[in-house]
């Protein structure tokens, strides 16, 4: 009888299997360590750091940390949710995010984190970048004001529906996503209602026309409760299949 | 006729006062005087130095956002913009008529609106003056004044929002800014115990509402010569009505009627407004001036509100608010029904009659249906037109093929009353400043004048306490010869 690798996270013992991350040990212990980019049908991203925890003593992301027999974590310190706030005010400063008119209010990864890490003040002085909307495809349409540049879609299109729609483009401060189509339009691709791609956005970017605000208010994954009281929510789910192997 | 003091024929050679800000908030206004050497009143202006800008930046969104995104215009009146958007997209997404449920819901979560908007209006912000006078004593004017002097009217003021707001809560999902209303209905169903948690209080809050209309009543029975006189002028009027010429103030067709109480238009179909009614643009202020087409500017202005659905409706379907609109109509020779003033007492007889709505909505199993949502054809244009609680509001929007707004035109209730609003700071400052000196006493009649309009978009009236003014006197020379300063730390 063999005994299970742990590693305590803040004081709690979290068990693993070997290969897992820290991040997909503790959602599967119903632990919740705050993310973005991470999604539990994709391979780990480590892009958006907000998943950042110290492992023996060291700042790492928690989505692409090998889980280790003995590691000693901290997630839920002062200091760590110091940062991840900054994170998430940079991101809303960057973008275009009017949570108040955005259809995908009380759906949205980044404003349910905002809250949870209780992000009262804007922090930095908004960019306002000139981001266009486009709705050319008949059944999905694109808001780019609120990409964080978390890659779900580009992953989605690429590893699930074999399709290569999204992409991104540009260099720092001018990175921004595109589509695979030389006129710039989503309709000039061959994206579908149904891909995958059009339902990973954890922040209302890729959305399906004329189904906005169809559900009330109170009945929103996050009205309930918070981000943080979803952690099995995220927990390690068989990754997502190309479409060519179902 | 009423543009006889708006410009004056030799401004250069008068003396300047100006009134600013008559507003806190999202609305920021002016008013200004001009006075000759004998300190009459030349010209008067409500100006509306704020630019909004929401019918640009709706352009480029898509259509099932609008009801949301516009609604954000108010934090007072939401309701109205929300479902008066809605109402325009369902013609959009080609659904002429909604589901017996979802019509329900919405005219509930209207007629609550109507309940709270104007209790707020009367208890919180209109009623120091009436229980008090226009020139007491200042530290005493306001709601808490109200409260120490009459605890059971304040609390009951109180209690009528409250109510109301939660009418909305149940029905909108969020007690200011909800997203029930969609294209084509509602996203939200009224729960059995929703409903019941209502139904209990109703009863109460219909008899408060008629004591609330008694006592406007007793206000006007008292003083008839001040109530009836004051910033009183002849008027047009527009409003909604009902296919049988009823009070309705979700849905029907437009009335207008000219000043001398003669039909202009009956029952137009809101999707045709734009051939009745245009907007005249004055380089002096950034709020439009509507105007009845066929009469042209000068002579098209009306009122909309209450008082022009008192006096356009047949009747109000509900037996205790009509009684109310018959004795308001006949008190003293219909001089209540044309004075600045009887916005106060029409209001609250539209609350009473919001409460008796509220309470068969209620009563009516159809509430509690489940069938939310119909479905058409898609159209490129939507109108929508709903009586809101300061009167008419127009929302029309133009939808592209990919679903995007590319046009829209808002006009606001607010905006209606421009004229009307003007004509009424006109006949309060002839009434009473001229050859007078500056006090806070007389500052605060044109404040009751603007007041009674309840004005949404200068929200004059929608800011607790008093407006931060100050009135400045100034020679032809630029001198300052006189000035009266409120406590601007006061505002919010």
């Amino acid at each position: 009888m063999s005994t299970s690798p742990t590693f305590t996270l803040d004081g709690r013992e979290i068990p693993f299997e070997a290969g897992q991350t820290v991040l997909q040990a503790a959602l599967t212990a119903d632990v919740y360590i705050p993310h973005l980019c991470y999604h539990p049908e994709f391979k780990p991203h480590g892009s958006c750091k907000v998943c950042t925890i110290k492992a023996d003593g060291r700042h790492v992301s928690a989505c692409t940390w090998p889980a280790r027999h003995g590691m000693v974590v901290e997630n839920a310190t002062e200091e760590l949710d110091d940062l991840r706030r900054t994170l998430v005010q940079m991101l809303f400063a960057e973008g275009n995010h009017f949570c108040p008119s955005c259809e995908y209010s009380g759906h949205c990864l980044l404003q349910a984190v905002g809250y949870d890490l209780q992000v009262e003040t804007a922090g930095f002085r908004h960019f306002f970048p000139v981001r266009p909307v486009d709705a050319s495809h008949p059944e999905v349409w694109l808001d780019l004001n609120r990409c964080i540049l978390c890659e779900l879609c580009v992953r989605a299109s690429d590893e699930v529906d074999g399709k290569h729609v999204f992409g991104l483009s540009g260099r720092g401060a001018g990175k921004h996503l595109i589509v695979n189509a030389l006129s710039g339009r989503l309709a000039d691709t061959d994206m579908a209602a149904t891909d995958k791609a059009a339902e990973v956005c954890p922040v209302g970017v890729i959305l399906k026309k004329k189904a906005g605000f169809r559900v009330p208010i109170g009945e929103r994954p996050f009205d309930r409760e918070p981000v943080s009281a979803q952690a099995a929510r995220y927990a390690p789910r068989p990754p997502a299949r190309h479409r060519e192997e179902d | 006729m009423s543009f006889e003091m708006e410009t004056a024929p030799h401004p250069e050679q008068l003396r300047r006062v100006a009134i600013e800000p008559v507003s806190r908030v999202e609305g920021h206004g002016k008013v200004t005087l001009l006075l000759d050497d004998h300190n009459r009143v030349q010209q008067a202006r409500l100006h509306i130095s704020e630019f909004r800008g929401f019918e640009r930046f709706i352009q480029g969104r898509p259509y099932w956002e609008v009801p949301v995104l516009v609604q954000r215009l108010c934090g007072i009146c939401p309701v109205s913009h929300h479902l008066c958007a809605a109402k325009a997209m369902d013609q959009v997404v080609g659904v002429h008529r909604l589901t017996p449920t979802a019509e329900r819901l919405r005219r509930l979560m209207h007629y609550g609106q109507i309940l709270q908007s104007h209790a707020l209006h009367f208890f919180h912000l209109s009623s120091p003056d009436l229980l008090f006078g226009f020139d007491s004593e200042v530290a005493r004017r306001n709601i808490v004044g109200v409260a120490a002097a009459h605890p059971d009217i304040a609390r009951q003021g109180v209690l009528l929002r409250k109510f109301g707001q939660e009418v909305i809560r149940v029905t909108a999902g969020k007690r200011v800014h909800g997203t029930s209303a969609v294209p084509g209905g509602v996203n939200k169903a009224l729960a059995v115990a929703e409903r019941d948690g209502l139904l209990k209080d109703i009863y109460d809050i219909i008899k408060w509402s008629r004591e609330a209309v008694a006592l406007t009543r007793r206000l006007f029975e008292q003083d008839p010569d001040t109530y009836a006189r004051f910033g009183r002028f002849d008027a047009g009027a527009l409003a909604l009505v009902r296919a049988d010429g009823a009070m309705d103030l979700y849905h029907g067709g437009l009335r207008a009627r000219d000043v001398a109480g003669e039909p202009i238009f009956d029952h137009v179909a809101p999707d045709t407004y734009d051939d009745y009614i245009h907007e005249q643009v004055k380089p002096w202020s950034y709020m439009k001036f509507p105007y009845i087409r066929s009469l042209g500017p000068d002579d098209g202005w009306y009122r909309v509100g209450p008082l022009a659905r008192m006096a356009l409706c047949d009747f109000i379907p509900t037996p205790f608010a009509e009684r109310e609109r018959k004795a308001f109509l006949a008190f003293d020779d219909g001089r209540a029904a044309g004075s600045t003033l009887g916005y106060h007492w029409a209001r609250l007889i539209e609350m009473l009659h919001a409460a008796e709505v509220i309470k068969d909505l209620l009563q009516d199993e159809q509430t509690l249906g489940t069938e939310l949502m119909a479905e058409g054809a898609r159209q490129g244009r939507g109108v929508g037109i709903i009586e809101a609680p300061r009167g008419t509001l127009i929302h029309h929007y133009e939808v592209n093929e990919e679903d995007l707004v590319v046009r829209a035109n808002l006009i606001v209730s607010t905006t209606h009353n421009n004229n009307a609003m003007n004509q009424s700071i006109r006949e309060v400052a002839r009434q009473y400043f001229d050859g007078r000196e500056l006090s806070e006493g007389l500052l605060n009649h044109i404040e009751v004048a603007i007041r009674a309009f309840d004005p949404c978009l200068s929200c004059a009236t929608h800011a607790l306490g008093r407006m931060p003014l100050e009135v400045t006197l100034v020679d032809a020379g630029g001198h300052t010869v006189d000035r009266a300063l409120r406590d601007p730390g006061e505002a919010c």
